[in-house]
């Protein structure tokens, strides 16, 4: 299959005015996290998975979980572009009465499989939807996109055993490691490293990529499907706020907005970096 | 979503009716007659699943039973990600791991993404017995019925308990069952056909009503066929389905009520006393006196000596009801 690398990186662009600016708008909300796991959820819905935005409850489409909850604006910004909702939505994020939560709500947003925020959790229910599934004999893919200071959570392990121990092949899962979270360095803070090791000592199968090569993540998500009896991880290392300087690699955005001059000065950047 | 198919006709339960047993082996049964009928029903354990009766469901359907290993808080996740790909799981260990380890995960990942996740807890409360304090759930109906969106259900006796199950595979949405350890008094009529958010009333008393569920319903009715004798108008109500309470049912009791004494195997802080409490309050105040474990941890002990050393007995509901009414 030929992979339009291009396209792919010019939906990222895309993704990326659509998270700033509709932070900005909001005030609030997480964008080094966003920004960081942007190619990868973009190499997800506008290349691996198979999904249909008129019919979202299509039951043989692939499912993604999004473990890193507080990523939720990269979420929006995909569903979004993929034709699930109209764009112009995505200015109601954080404000009363919105789908769009400050975490995602699957009961409030069509596309989104199941309401996450509180860490540790996303992995668990992966494993259950990838169970599912193939217990149904539906030949769909389930995708989860795990924190890197998420790791710290026990919860994330007990269910590293349980794709290990039940052979849980239609599931890969996706650490986003821009190595910062709130606190400061993950090493600082708890230290996670070997997370290579960790997951093969687990059972797993595992990749490690530069998560914002395109081809890199198109490419370990195809290896990944053609892993048989076990699942996949794919380590992503990637930069907190990649895509703007001056949120890049800074621990300060991990849960604050842009303000109004930064947006302009974020906007710039990544409209000069138009394809 | 709509109900799920009907599984088991209720007919088949009867079966059940005016037998002695644990609730928790009318559920082991029950779920493998259930599963004979509906291929979406999965169940999940954690390694309790011999105690829980899940063992049952996974020696007939292993492809469909999940053993988690000792670890609650991934298991309801898993249960969660099963039922939105439109499987019933019924998710198994002790009520205190259940709902205490694994809380958040019920709230966040099943109640606030409304997942279709059925959690059947058994050893709650004391009679958990020697095992002690740290098996002894008795906060957990607290602690579910706090979160919106579940319902959360106390069963009486063995056929109550077959029923429920019934009811909680066709209703849609999360579902917290309570079942024990030690065999249980048959209670329930054999007319009686259980509904989520109904209430059943043995009868309506003048002066005192009994408002039970589990075990404390057989102690309830015990209790007040010796009031009755004594000259006290004692009535007795079964309210199992704790949330949603059935609001009819209480206004008619507080309406006709000197006294209200609620019994339940649970801290007197949160569970049913407590669900009571609080309407009747709001809606037509009546005298409430709460019997049930008084803000303490258990202990050790066998699991009769556990109930009288606690009050969870006919005879100290009679009593309460003899000191309110001396004054």
């Amino acid at each position: 299959m030929v992979v339009d690398i291009e396209f792919l990186e010019e939906k990222a662009r895309q993704i990326r005015i659509e998270i700033v600016k509709m932070l900005t708008n909001a005030g609030s909300g997480h964008t080094g996290g966003s920004l960081s796991a942007t190619d990868i959820v973009t190499a997800l819905y506008f290349y691996k998975m198979k999904h249909n935005p008129k019919n979202p409850q299509w039951k043989e489409r692939d499912r993604f979980v999004l473990s890193k909850g507080h990523a939720a604006p990269v979420l929006y910004a995909a569903l979004a572009l993929s034709g699930y909702f109209d764009k112009s939505l995505l200015n109601s994020l954080r404000k009363l009465g919105s789908p769009l939560q400050g975490h995602p709500c699957c009961k409030n947003l069509p596309g989104v499989e199941v309401s996450t925020g509180s860490l540790g959790q996303g992995l668990s229910v992966a494993c259950g939807m990838a169970l599912g599934l193939r217990l149904s004999g539906i030949n769909s893919r389930v995708y989860c996109l795990l924190g890197d200071g998420e790791l710290q959570e026990g919860q994330v392990w007990e269910a590293a055993m349980t794709a290990s121990h039940y052979k849980i092949d239609n599931l890969c899962a996706v650490v986003d490691h821009n190595n910062l979270q709130i606190d400061g360095h993950c090493s600082d803070v708890m230290n996670i490293k070997p997370i290579e090791d960790k997951f093969i000592a687990f059972g797993w199968n595992v990749f490690t990529i530069d998560g914002h090569n395109m081809q890199e993540i198109v490419d370990a998500l195809e290896a990944a499907e053609k892993t048989k009896g076990k699942p996949t991880m794919i380590i992503a290392n990637t930069v907190k706020g990649k895509g703007v300087s001056i949120f890049e690699g800074k621990v300060q955005y991990h849960g604050v907005a842009p303000t109004q001059e930064e947006l302009e000065i974020a906007l710039k950047e990544l409209k000069n970096g138009k394809k | 979503m709509g109900k799920n198919e009907c599984t088991c006709a209720l007919n088949e339960l009867s079966e059940f009716y005016s037998k002695e047993m644990a609730t928790r082996d009318v559920y082991g049964i029950t779920l493998v007659e259930m599963g004979k009928k509906n291929p979406d029903i999965v169940v999940l354990d954690a390694d309790l699943s011999c105690s829980t009766k899940t063992a049952k469901f996974a020696k007939t359907f292993p492809d469909r039973f999940f053993n988690m290993g000792i670890s609650e808080q991934d298991m309801i996740g898993v249960a969660a990600g099963l039922a939105l790909t439109g499987k019933i799981p019924f998710a198994s260990t002790f009520a205190i791991f259940a709902t205490g380890r694994a809380w958040e995960q019920i709230r966040q990942t099943v109640c606030y993404s409304n997942a279709n996740v059925k959690i059947v807890a058994t050893h709650g409360g004391i009679t958990v017995g020697e095992d002690g304090a740290t098996h002894q759930a008795l906060e957990d109906v607290a602690l579910m019925r706090v979160i919106p969106g579940m319902t959360v259900i106390v069963p009486a006796d063995a056929y109550e308990t077959a029923q429920v199950i019934v009811s909680a595979t066709e209703y849609y949405g999360p579902v917290y069952i309570r079942l024990g350890r030690a065999k249980v008094s048959p209670v329930m009529p054999e007319d009686y056909r259980f509904e989520i958010g109904k209430a059943h009333i043995f009868k309506l008393g003048k002066d005192v009503n009994i408002i039970a569920n589990g075990l404390m319903v057989a102690e309830a009715l015990k209790a007040s066929e010796i009031l009755n004798k004594e000259g006290i108008d004692a009535g007795v109500a079964n309210f199992s389905s704790v949330k949603p309470i059935d609001s009819e049912a209480l206004l008619k009791i507080a309406k006709s009520s000197k006294l209200i004494v609620t019994a339940e195997e649970h801290s007197i802080i949160g569970g049913l006393g407590s669900a009571v409490a609080e309407f009747v309050c709001e809606n037509h105040p009546v005298p409430i006196k709460r019997i049930g474990i008084k803000d303490t941890f258990g202990c050790s002990g066998s699991w009769k000596e556990l109930l009288k050393f606690y009050g969870l007995t006919s005879e100290n509901i009679i009593h309460t009801v003899r000191e309110f009414f001396k004054k």
